[in-house]
C-alpha cells in the first residue's frame, strides 16, 4: 500500500491534546495529517512531533510502531519537537528513566526544588539568549511563550533560545534538521505562530 | 529571608467566562442569568486585550447531572492560540478525554474530586498533571479554621466537605493535581480584594501553581495579591465583563509597580 503524499506530518505519539496544534497549522492555512505510518511521514515535507504527558509513555507508544523509531532517526526534511515532543529529541529522560531518540546530546531532568519555585513551570516566559536561526526570524525583541512543563533540557551548543525558571534551560533547540520548542507555540499567540511559520519556511 | 530565584516568568491575569447552554451568561448568584454575549467573541476579545489564559466554567453542567453539550470547546480550540482551561461537570476520565481532544488545553475539577479524590489521579495519569487543574471553594470560619465546601454551584446543595482547606490541597498536589484555583467565598463577589491571608497559607502549603480567585474589585488588588500572597495567577469575572478594569490598564498598572506581566 502507498501512502498518500502530505503536506504536515504529525507524528502520533498517544496522549490528547493533539488538535490545538492541527489548529495552529490550519490558521497558517495549513493541513497536518496525524499519523504513525512511516512511509507517510518519511515522504512528508515537515513533520511535527508534538507531546504532553509522560516521557516513558510516549517513547513506548513510539516503540509499538515497527519501524517509527528508526524512521524518525533517517528523516532529512525539518522535524520540530514541541513540549515533550522537544525533550524526546535528547538522549535520556529522568521522568521514568526512560531513554529517549537520541537525536540531540543530552539529559532531561526535573527542575531542582528551590524556594518559591512552584513546579510545573506554568505560564509565559520570555526567551533569553537568542542565536541566530531561521525559526526565530521576525521574532520581536524578547516575545513571551507559553510554557507547561515540569522537566526541562539543559543549556548545550544547540540551544538557540534559553529561558530562565531558577535554572536556565533550552526552551528551542536546533541540531540540524532536528528542532524542538519546549513551549507551545500553538498557544503562545502571535510569536508562536510566527515560530510555526518559520519552520513551515524551512 | 530566603533569596527569590532568578525568573522570568509573568504572573498571569485569567478573566472567567461563565457558559450556559453553549453561550456567556452573568447572574447573580447562580440565578437570573442574562446573556453576555457568544463565546467565540468573547474569547477573541479577551485575547486581543492580553489576557493571558482563559477559563469557561459550564454552569450547565455542574449542579444538574444530564449530559451538556460541549461543541463549543471546539470552535475555541480553532480560534483561540492563548491557552484555556474547562471547567463544570467533568464526571470522568472519558469527560475529559472528549476536552482535551477537542483542544482544550487543561480541564479543571471540584466536587467530583471531594466525593471521589483518586478521580485525580486517574486523570493525571491518563492526561499528565499539567492538564490537571482542582478548583477548591473555601471559606474562613469564623473561629479562624479554614474549610471546603461542595457543590456551590446551587446554594441550596452546598455542604461543607469533610476536609480542612490545607489538608485538601496538600492531598490534591500528592494526588496529581498540576494547579490549584483557590475560590474564597468570603470574597466572593464582594470586590474587596482577594484573601490574602488566606492565599498566603496555601501557598505555603504547595509547590504546584496557585490561581486567586474571588473578590477582585479594583487594580491594586491584583498587586496585593501578586505581592503578599505571592500567587501565580489571579481569576476574575465581573470587573473584566464589566469594563470596570481593562485588561491592558491593569497588565501596565501591575507592570510599573513591578510586577512581572506579559505585554
Amino acid at each position: 500500500m502507498s501512502a498518500a503524499k502530505i503536506d504536515i506530518a504529525v507524528i502520533d505519539s498517544g496522549g490528547a491534546n493533539i488538535a490545538s496544534v492541527m489548529f495552529a497549522l490550519n490558521r497558517l492555512g495549513r493541513k497536518g495529517v496525524l499519523t504513525s505510518d512511516p512511509d507517510q511521514i518519511e515522504k512528508a515535507p515537515h513533520v511535527i512531533l508534538p507531546g504532553v504527558g509522560a516521557a516513558a509513555d510516549a517513547m513506548n507508544t513510539l516503540r509499538k510502531r515497527d519501524g517509527l523509531i528508526d524512521c524518525i532517526h533517517s528523516l532529512k526534511q525539518p522535524v520540530l519537537g514541541i513540549c515533550l515532543g522537544m525533550q524526546l529529541l535528547y538522549d535520556y529522560s529522568e521522568e521514568g528513566n526512560t531513554d529517549l531518540l537520541g537525536a540531540i546530546n543530552g539529559e532531561v531532568k526535573h527542575f531542582q526544588k528551590q524556594y518559591d519555585l512552584t513546579v510545573p513551570h506554568m505560564g509565559w516566559n520570555k526567551l533569553i539568549g537568542l542565536g541566530k536561526h531561521a525559526l526565530l526570524n521576525n521574532l520581536d525583541n524578547a516575545p513571551y511563550f507559553y510554557f507547561v512543563h515540569s522537566y526541562k533540557a539543559p543549556i548545550s551548543k544547540h540551544t538557540i533560545a534559553g529561558c530562565e525558571y531558577g535554572q536556565n534551560f533550552t526552551a528551542i533547540v536546533a541540531r540540524n534538521n532536528f528542532m524542538g520548542c519546549q513551549f507551545h507555540p500553538e498557544r503562545s499567540g502571535k510569536a508562536g505562530a510566527q515560530i510555526l511559520e518559520n519552520f513551515l519556511n524551512l | 529571608m530566603k533569596e527569590p530565584f532568578p525568573n522570568n516568568l509573568t504572573k498571569r491575569i485569567i478573566p472567567c467566562l461563565d457558559v450556559k447552554d453553549g453561550v456567556v451568561v452573568k447572574g447573580v448568584q447562580f440565578r437570573n442569568h442574562k446573556v453576555m454575549g457568544d463565546i467565540l467573541e468573547l474569547a477573541q476579545r479577551y485575547r486581543d486585550e492580553g489576557a493571558d489564559e482563559l477559563v469557561f466554567y459550564d454552569i450547565t453542567a455542574s449542579s444538574d447531572g444530564r449530559v451538556v453539550d460541549k461543541s463549543w470547546v471546539k470552535k475555541v480550540a480553532q480560534i483561540l492560540d492563548i491557552p484555556f482551561c474547562v471547567a463544570g461537570g467533568i464526571r470522568s476520565v472519558a469527560d475529559a478525554r472528549q476536552i482535551l481532544n477537542d483542544g482544550a488545553d487543561k480541564i479543571s475539577i471540584n466536587s467530583p474530586a471531594l466525593e471521589r479524590p483518586e478521580f485525580i489521579s486517574e486523570l493525571a495519569d491518563a492526561f499528565g498533571v499539567q492538564c490537571v487543574v482542582v478548583g477548591v471553594d473555601t471559606r474562613r470560619e469564623d473561629d479562624g479554621s479554614l474549610a471546603v465546601y461542595q457543590y456551590t454551584g446551587d446554594e441550596t446543595k452546598t455542604i461543607q466537605a469533610k476536609h480542612d482547606t490545607i489538608s485538601w490541597v496538600k492531598n490534591a498536589q500528592e494526588l496529581g493535581a498540576g494547579e490549584i484555583v483557590l475560590n474564597c467565598m468570603n470574597n466572593d463577589g464582594v470586590k474587596q480584594g482577594y484573601d490574602l491571608e488566606q492565599l498566603e497559607k496555601i501557598r505555603d502549603a504547595i509547590t504546584i501553581p496557585l490561581i486567586a480567585s474571588g473578590g477582585a474589585g479594583e487594580m491594586q488588588h491584583f498587586y496585593d495579591v501578586f505581592k503578599h500572597a505571592r500567587v501565580d495567577g489571579a481569576l476574575a469575572a465581573s470587573v473584566f465583563h464589566s469594563g470596570t478594569i481593562p485588561i491592558p490598564d491593569l497588565k501596565a498598572f501591575l507592570k510599573q509597580k513591578q510586577i512581572p506581566v506579559r505585554i
